[in-house]
């Protein structure tokens, strides 16, 4: 799983905001990482969702939900993704994104089986994105 | 009715006996499972359609709370809002924790255009793990239905109740 991402803050009173535009391409590898060989009879779909992770001064820990999509079984199980905005405002509780070297995004998913456990899988690859110093005041998003 | 009056009061008090131990022993497996997950409603009803096409009305939920799980983005957490009483089953969206392990999160049904916040308190921003009933482990399809139709159709209920009254205490071991 590969993200390509392109970022930069914008300023408003209290809280960061961030802007994130990315890239999401699903390989299929050997047969075991591939969406393909996770869809069996007792999947009814995938909820897959791409969150950033980090911390900051405010909070040790902040995970922000920036896009995610339903994948039922029998849709294409390839995801080619480009240029993607974020569904979600990334609303930071505080000033913490400015600067922060160290967001992580990465895919996870929730299997939503038929009947039974419901687990929450990590995708493996993750991407870090690197917050600028300084506010941006005049891109439009 | 005639198998009512032929039974003397023995057999009738044996009876009633045997229908308290039953409802005794329900309660106690209710109780068990409420001990075992550290939910106070390990297994809750879907009643609204905010989570399609993952779960619809009438889905049963089976829940755990254990105070060690952290809380974390993605999750489908049962919880309620603090003065109304019905859970609502919706996807953690955003989690803010501080280094002491407070955290608060924000939460959003999949099938709903916009996140919960119109549906917490006046004032209120984030949910906390106090109003956390627990967290989706697992679910059954339909199987909850029963508890619908019962809510919704209450002649329904007292007569189901009815049945299952009449069934125990005229039922006999020979």
């Amino acid at each position: 799983l590969r993200k390509n991402v392109e970022d930069f803050t914008g300023p408003r009173e209290r809280s960061d905001l961030g802007f994130v535009t990315f890239d999401i391409t699903a390989d299929i590898l050997n047969g075991k990482n591939d969406f393909c060989s996770i869809f069996d009879w007792n999947v009814k779909q995938l909820f897959l969702y791409l969150s950033a992770e980090y911390s900051t001064k405010n909070n040790a820990l902040n995970q922000v939900v920036l896009w995610d999509k339903i994948m039922l079984r029998g849709e294409n199980p390839r995801l080619f993704l480009k240029d993607m905005k974020s569904k979600y405002f990334f609303f930071d509780d505080g000033n913490g994104l400015k600067g922060n070297r160290n967001v992580t995004l990465t895919l996870s998913w929730n299997v939503v089986p038929n009947a039974g456990i419901l687990p929450l899988v990590t995708g493996s690859g993750h991407v870090s994105v690197p917050f600028p110093d300084t506010y941006e005041t005049t891109k439009s998003y | 009715f005639g198998d009512l009056r032929r039974m003397n009061k023995r057999q009738l008090y044996y009876q009633v006996l045997n229908f308290a131990m039953i409802v005794s022993s329900a309660l106690m497996i209710w109780k068990g499972l409420i001990v075992i997950t550290g939910s106070e409603s390990p297994i809750v009803v879907v009643l609204s359609g905010s989570m399609e096409p993952a779960f619809h009305r009438g889905d049963l939920l089976f829940l755990t709370n254990f105070h060690d799980d952290p809380i974390r983005a993605g999750e489908i957490v049962v919880f309620k809002v603090e003065g109304r009483d019905i859970p609502i089953v919706h996807r953690v969206i955003k989690i803010h924790e501080k280094e002491n392990g407070n955290i608060k999160f924000l939460t959003k049904g999949d099938n709903n255009e916009v996140d919960d916040r119109g549906l917490y308190k006046e004032g209120q921003n984030w949910l906390e793990k106090k109003d956390v009933v627990g967290r989706a482990r697992g679910f059954l399809p339909y199987v909850g239905m029963v508890t619908i139709i019962m809510n919704d159709y209450p002649k329904f209920k007292y007569a189901l109740l009815a049945v299952m009254g009449a069934y125990v205490l005229l039922k006999r071991e020979s």
